[in-house]
């Protein structure tokens, strides 16, 4: 076929050198062009095109509401850290807030415990200086006796009898002043 | 180019790939026949519905590899005919898809070996060419009346030379189909001509190394070429749109 083709019309290619130059085919070009032309535009028009412009404006639609989506997940995350920091501030405030009361609380217990404790040392410094007071009065009273006792006494060896109620009037009159 | 040469017993025949012969029995080619172009042109439309109807078919929101190609290929040309021709002109933009489409496939096709490229031929990119330069003419004037005129009538320019531009922009308006067309046949058989010469080459042997890098070489090259055909009669379409949409420059 290919090599004995060359009929009327491959001889007249040969002869014209350009198979494009052989008129005899032109009308079977045209005629299955039209056709060819004709198939390929119903099938874009009627079926392709439509179906790849839904796909891609399906697909705009899509990415369009997956970027409100993200959009909004965004500002949920950004109010949720807000919220976040806030609660965080709320408990540092709140633990400052104890703290001073703690100590404040603690201040008044010090204070209280001091009190008492200066109380009482005031307590038992009277109660020592009562009786400090006491032992030295005792003292007193004991020399006074110690001194009459022995002037008594005194009296008696050196012989001389003299009135017990003298001696003490006369030893009174001395250790005062 | 076809002839036998006596020295070495090389055939060139670079350009009988492009013959239009019957795919069954070897009758004349009729108006109905089917031929090779029957065959390539449906295996266009094949790829195309492979890739933009089965490829979609998941409607996938993550897309399979084959749906985002499907989607970057609509993509492409959508952005192409709103940034030429702005958001009016979105409503033609599914024959422009059409044009482009085929086109790319044609060309792609084309790069198979032992394949048949129909874009390679000038009666199928008249035909495409000059349904263009037709429809976006006629539309030009069902859309602005005679106002499409000022389209030649630079308003920028100063007033003498106003009718001298108007001429120039008359004979480049109507070269439009023709240079539309024949840059892409004329891309397209080049290209597979030169492969195909190359490869004859192969067949000596203390040039077959050298040929054969050439032959990938340039069919590395041909694969831009053919997207880049496509890209350009597209957007070229989209210009010559814009000239009907919004005449006033």
């Amino acid at each position: 076929m290919a090599t004995e083709a060359t009929d009327a019309a491959g001889k007249a290619a040969e002869s014209a050198g350009m198979p494009q130059l052989d008129f005899s085919t032109f009308p079977n070009q045209i005629f299955w062009l039209v056709v060819t032309l004709v198939v390929i535009y119903l099938v874009l028009s009627k079926v392709a095109l439509p179906r790849i412009a839904s796909v891609l404006s399906e697909r705009q639609g899509t990415i369009t509401n997956d970027i409100a989506a993200a959009e909004d997940l965004k500002a949920k995350a950004a109010e949720a850290e807000d919220a976040y920091n806030k609660a965080l501030a709320d408990a540092r405030a709140e633990a400052g807030r104890i703290a001073a009361e703690a100590k404040a609380e603690m201040q008044a217990e010090v204070d209280a415990a001091m009190e008492k404790a200066d109380a009482e040392i005031a307590a038992r410094t009277a109660e020592s200086e009562a009786r400090i007071t006491e032992i030295r009065d005792g003292a007193a009273a004991a020399v006074k006796e110690v001194a009459n006792d022995t002037a008594k006494e005194v009296v008696s060896a050196l012989g001389v009898d003299v009135d017990a109620g003298s001696i003490t009037a006369a030893v009174a009159d001395r250790t005062k002043g | 180019m076809a002839d036998e040469k006596d020295g070495g017993g090389l055939v060139f025949k670079p350009m009988d790939q492009f013959i239009v012969k019957p795919l069954f029995g070897d009758g004349p080619v009729g108006v109905f026949t089917i031929t090779n172009v029957t065959l390539w042109m449906a295996l266009a439309i094949l790829c195309i519905v492979a890739l933009l109807v089965l490829g979609t078919r998941g409607r996938a929101l993550v897309p399979t590899r084959i749906q985002s190609i499907a989607e970057l290929a609509y993509g492409f040309v959508y952005k192409m005919v709103e940034d030429v021709t702005g958001k009016d002109g979105v409503k033609y933009f599914p024959y422009i898809m059409t044009l482009f489409m085929f086109i790319v496939f044609s060309n792609f096709l084309g790069l198979l070996p032992l394949s048949f490229t129909t874009t390679s031929h000038i009666a199928v990119t008249a035909v495409m060419a000059m349904a263009v330069f037709l429809s976006i003419t006629i539309l030009g004037f069902v859309k602005h009346g005679f106002g499409f005129l000022s389209v030649f009538w630079i308003s920028s320019a100063p007033l003498v030379l106003r009718p001298v531009l108007a001429l120039i922009e008359v004979i480049s308006y109507f070269v439009r189909p023709v240079s539309h067309s024949i840059r892409l046949a004329g891309n397209m058989m080049a290209g597979h001509a030169v492969i195909k010469v190359f490869a004859t080459f192969a067949a000596v042997v203390w040039i077959a190394p050298v040929s054969i890098f050439a032959v990938t070489a340039i069919y590395a090259l041909e694969v831009l070429v053919s997207f880049i055909q496509a890209y350009v009669f597209a957007i070229l379409t989209c210009v010559y749109l814009r000239d009907a949409l919004h005449p006033h420059h």
